[in-house]
């Protein structure tokens, strides 16, 4: 308990004297997330809506391999991913292990199945609502895709949300792809797990009471900016 | 003078679903001009039958041919649903939405979406979420949009069901107006004295099969077949 407390204060004393080092963290963890939200739903949203309003013959396998991949082991993409961009790897000339770059990358594959699985549910039923009326309007596959992304907007926030909360608190993977170097790829997540394993527990949990807050405040903000559950409101 | 598509040729067309079949095997020529109202007894295969038409259900045999090819006939028709579907968008940009699909820009096609709402009485309702209005106001945005890309032929499929008589009358009223405008229109119904009103040609369907096709005075007047008279006296066919 008298942890815990110290914590919290450790929190408040970082966040009252604005510390340098904190700030910096903070801004590459939001930094890598945000990159790898954005990315990741730019792929996962039409994705998911493309998997909805197509019939082939292999979709019953492709959402369930999708939705198997919502659980995929951030440290086993991060391995690969480690070994893809590793110097003796396919992509080492490119130099992008322990970069930021590297980062959002291995985020890109955690989250993207799940941004599309989530996109994919939300869509389908939108689609089920709108499949007579698209048909008769005789539209094509891609405005059927877009009328549905854009009708279906304020679900899809929600598959990009939960992107997002997969990605800022995600550790695995890019602990081993960044390698957590101070000033240059040290997130809020690997950072508490570097001060955990110092044994310095109240700075450790001062950074996690500030990850969990920044998260719940940036929630707030993208669902107060796009008015959801409001009245009258999609 | 650009080709017309209709007539629409039905020939030996049939839609099955399930091992049953639904509809047909259907003969029929629909005109270049009338009002053909589609009437028949629950589940005698109203929906299947203009959806045949429209191409929304499936050909399982024969063919469904109209003047020109498959595309261009798509572009020249427009259905209204039973329920009508709303999109959930303003009601502006719901009726807005056919021509958007056709490369009018939106503001052009904004306002020629409100031009419709006007003259369909939903002008007040244009900044309103679609989703929100009543059932007589959800039907008025369907004909809008279905009105909207000036369609050959206008399906309806029973537009009126659930609705006040001011509501029906009032859709009525927009029908007739398109109707005289030279829109050919196929619509089903089974209100029988909506059928009276507004045909001029009636459509028999029993049981997935065309029982009789024709003008609607000698319908109403001299029913050939027995089926149409049970129907007409009012009797329960099953």
């Amino acid at each position: 308990m008298n942890d815990i407390l110290q914590g919290l204060s450790a929190a408040f004393r970082l966040i009252i004297t604005f510390d340098g080092e904190l700030a910096e963290i903070t801004l590459r963890s939001f930094q890598v997330t945000l990159s790898a939200v954005a990315i990741g739903s730019l792929l996962g949203l039409p994705f998911g809506a493309w998997l909805a309003v197509n019939r082939f013959r292999m979709r019953r396998y492709t959402i369930a391999v999708l939705n198997a991949l919502m659980g995929l082991p951030p440290v086993v993409v991060g391995l690969f991913v480690y070994i893809l961009f590793s110097r003796s790897g396919p992509f080492g000339v490119l130099g992008l292990l322990f970069t930021p770059t590297v980062m959002i990358i291995a985020q890109v594959i955690i989250i993207t199945p799940l941004i599309a699985s989530i996109a994919h549910q939300a869509i389908r039923e939108l689609w089920a609502e709108y499949h007579d009326l698209l048909l008769s309007l005789n539209t094509t596959k891609r405005q059927r895709i877009m009328t549905l992304i854009w009708d279906g907007r304020r679900a899809l926030l929600t598959a990009a949300l939960a992107g997002f909360g997969r990605a800022i608190g995600e550790v695995g993977a890019i602990m081993i792809v960044g390698g957590n170097i101070d000033h240059a790829t040290r997130v809020l997540t690997t950072a508490i797990a570097l001060e955990t394993g110092k044994g310095d527990f109240a700075l450790a949990l001062g950074l996690g009471f500030i990850l969990i807050g920044l998260a719940i405040v940036l929630n707030l903000a993208i669902h107060i900016l796009s008015r959801t559950e409001q009245g009258g409101r999609w | 003078m650009v080709k017309s598509i209709l007539p629409l040729v039905l020939t030996g067309a049939a839609t099955r679903k399930r091992g049953k079949t639904l509809i047909g095997p259907v003969d029929l020529t629909v005109g270049a001009k009338g009002f053909t109202i589609v009437i028949g007894p629950n589940g005698s295969g109203k929906t299947s039958f203009l959806q045949l038409m429209h191409g929304l259900g499936r050909v399982s045999k024969g063919g469904v041919r109209w003047n020109v090819s498959q595309a261009e006939a798509q572009r020249q028709q427009a259905y209204v649903f039973q329920t009508p579907i709303m999109m959930r968008r303003r009601v502006v940009d719901c009726i807005a939405y056919p021509l958007l699909l056709t490369g009018t820009g939106r503001k052009a096609a904004r306002a020629r979406a409100a031009e419709w709402a006007t003259r369909l009485g939903l002008g007040e309702a244009l900044d309103r979420p679609a989703t929100v209005l009543s059932g007589g106001e959800k039907q008025k945005l369907a004909l809008a949009r279905a009105l909207i890309r000036k369609p050959e032929i206008l399906f309806l499929d029973e537009p009126c069901a659930n609705l006040d008589g001011r509501a029906t009358r009032e859709i009525e009223t927009i029908l007739l107006e398109a109707y005289r405008a030279g829109t050919r229109i196929v619509m089903a119904t089974h209100d029988m004295g909506q059928a009276k009103r507004l045909s001029t040609e009636i459509a028999f369907l029993y049981k997935g099969m065309i029982h009789e096709y024709g003008s609607a005075e000698t319908f109403f007047s001299a029913p050939k077949t027995h089926e149409a008279q049970a129907f007409l006296r009012g009797d329960i066919l099953e």
